[in-house]
């Protein structure tokens, strides 16, 4: 078993290796984009799975990409102290939206109304901080060639590397949370807060602890995506777009198990490249709308994301056994015999 | 152990516990009745911190407690269940009360030390603690004991029972009744029982309040709230054939 796994390992890691090597210049940025975003929808999948259906990702991805840029820029600051610089700043931008939310039980569709307005505050703030931030027009980072300082590097290779350590870092936290109680206690909340917190589960704070992660993570990826991008744009870093973007991937993917928003990435950009390159500049807006009803046939036809539907098929006695689970005997009634004696 | 005064919880322009107060002995299951919409549910959501009293105070072993948080109110040990069971659908039933073990103390134990009391309250109920059981298609008897267990497994020095007996069949209410009992007897929990008919509750209960419309209309032994003036009439006055029927 445990022999199993480490062939399993060792191949996929001789695989990843390979890669950079193999793939032309045109396949390798596809490959890094798609581990990038996998980090971000996995991220954002940590709290999405409870039901806390957050539209407001644009907001830290944005936050994320622009406050190294920006600090690079400006005052020549190192990425390696802007970067957690944007995720504190990211994190805090959750904790303001956050707290009275969770105080104020805001929750389902008001959450996500709340959630969706602070992405498009955040896009708003950057189209008219202009003279900062390029506005709409976008904004470039000072490039200095190779340079570990700048953390920019124009051979491809080295932000594979970093793609890849990045998304095997989020499947490794998406884990870590998996594993631990605060997922039972997650979902407990997530059906129930009042019977939560009678049995001594910190609502509150077990809300904000998963959304703050999430948020930071997802800064790190919309900052990791913007060394590697060198151009930002408000419309593709922040906003309702692309927090739609990272909502329907995540979900179509399926955000219960531990690869699915990875490989709702791999499809959602394998499906847009395709598309874009097959429609060329024909029919403009056939492919988007192509993109939306492939997206909305996946979502009404498998609610449990692609990776859900999957396991179901193959693996039919694990993950959705829980919902099935009823059936069997003795889970049921056993009509409770003689505790009082 | 705990100490009501003056508690009162406004809705809007609706009273729905006016300036109720009353004490609790360590040790005693004290019943606390009333007709539906008395206000025993919305006492128990003040005591347990689920609402936030209007006015008065809750002092549990003399610190006041009243508008605590929930979560808070648990880990200073005061377990409640649900008039209508709140099971956790998604988790099986070792899970639900394993929850319940591990967060009552505060995360004090370990994950596998809370399964293992999990086990020993389903046990104490009467529940399956086999870890394939889920809550999906339990009967209204099971819910009741699942409330129970996920109460009890947070360790509580008081228990708030709210309508154990609401949904069950006669045998059914007498085993729930003698249930507590015996938790009473074996874990030295104190009790204050909830119930909208006075019933099987008298048997079990050693002193009872009567609530009415938001206000306490009697306190003192079973046997004579059964022939006090005003709780007959306000049982009575139901004309409800059942409820009519004090003991
Ligand atoms: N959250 C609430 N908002 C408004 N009114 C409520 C709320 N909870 C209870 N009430 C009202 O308060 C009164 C007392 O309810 P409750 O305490 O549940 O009664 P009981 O448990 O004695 O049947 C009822 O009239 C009920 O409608
Ligand atoms: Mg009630």
């Amino acid at each position: 078993m445990s022999g199993s796994r480490l062939v399993a390992a060792i191949v996929l890691l001789a695989v990843l290796s390979a890669i950079p090597a193999i793939l032309p210049p045109y396949f390798l940025h596809l490959v890094i984009q798609i581990l990038i975003w996998s980090f971000i929808y996995t991220a954002w999948a940590l709290m999405g799975r409870f039901g806390f259906v957050s539209f407001g990702h644009g907001a830290f991805l944005g936050v994320g990409a622009y406050v190294p840029a920006l600090l690079w820029n400006f005052y020549g600051l190192t990425p390696w102290l802007g970067i957690p610089l944007s995720i504190i700043a990211a994190v805090l931008l959750a904790a303001v939206v956050g707290y009275p939310c969770f105080r104020r039980r805001v929750v389902g569709h008001y959450f996500a109304l709340v959630t969706l307005a602070l992405s498009q505050v955040v896009l708003l703030s950057l189209v008219a901080a202009r003279d900062v931030t390029g506005g709409s027009l976008g904004f470039t980072q000072k490039a200095v060639g190779h340079s570990w300082y700048a953390l920019q590097f124009p051979e491809k290779g080295y932000f594979y590397a970093i793609a890849v350590l990045l998304w095997l870092a989020g499947l490794a936290i998406w884990r870590w949370i998996d594993r631990g109680i605060g997922r039972e206690a997650l979902e407990a909340i997530s059906e129930d807060e009042d019977a939560a917190a009678s049995i001594g589960i910190d609502v509150m704070r077990a809300k904000m602890r998963v959304t703050i992660i999430s948020a930071g993570l997802t800064a790190l990826g919309g900052a990791i995506y913007g060394q590697y991008v060198m151009y930002l744009n408000p419309e593709t870093v922040a906003g309702i777009a692309v927090s739609l973007q990272i909502v329907f991937a995540a979900i179509a993917g399926g955000v219960y198990s531990l690869l699915g928003p990875s490989v709702g990435a791999l499809l959602t950009l394998s499906l847009t490249e395709g598309l874009r390159v097959w429609f060329g500049t024909n029919f403009i807006g056939a492919a988007n709308t192509i993109y939306g009803i492939l997206l909305v046939l996946c979502i009404i036809f498998m609610p449990q994301g692609i990776v859900g539907a999957l396991q179901r098929v193959t693996l039919p006695r694990r993950a959705p056994a829980k919902a099935n689970a009823t059936e069997t005997p003795q889970s049921v009634t056993r009509r409770p015999s003689s505790a009082a004696q | 152990m705990l100490a009501v005064e003056g508690l009162s919880k406004r809705f809007g322009g609706f009273l729905a516990v006016n300036q109720v107060s009353f004490e609790v002995r360590a040790g005693e299951i004290l019943g606390l009745i009333g007709p539906n919409g008395s206000g025993k549910s919305t006492t128990f959501n003040l005591i347990a911190g689920n609402l936030r009293p209007s006015s008065g105070s809750i002092r549990l072993e003399g610190a006041e407690i009243g508008g605590l948080p929930a979560h808070m109110i648990c880990h200073r040990g005061i377990g409640r269940t649900f008039q209508i069971p709140r099971p956790f659908r998604k988790l099986s039933l070792v899970e639900n009360v394993t929850l319940s073990a591990y967060y009552g103390e505060a995360g004090r134990f370990s994950r596998a030390e809370a399964e293992h009391r999990a086990r020993e309250v389903l046990e104490l109920v009467g529940l399956p603690c086999d870890p394939q059981a889920t809550t999906l298609g339990l009967g209204a008897s099971a819910l009741k004991k699942l409330e129970l267990a996920r109460a009890l497994a947070t360790k509580p020095k008081l228990l708030l029972a709210d309508e154990s007996l609401g949904g069950l069949d006669r045998a059914e209410m007498e085993r729930a009744a003698d249930l507590l009992g015996d938790i009473r007897k074996r874990l030295g929990i104190t009790i204050i029982w909830v119930e909208h008919i006075m019933g099987v509750l008298m048997r079990v209960v050693d002193r009872v309040i009567v609530l009415d419309h938001g206000e306490k209309i009697f306190e003192g032994e079973p046997a004579h709230a059964a022939i006090d003036a005003r709780v007959t009439e306000v049982y009575l006055g139901k004309s409800h054939g059942e409820r009519a029927q004090p003991v």
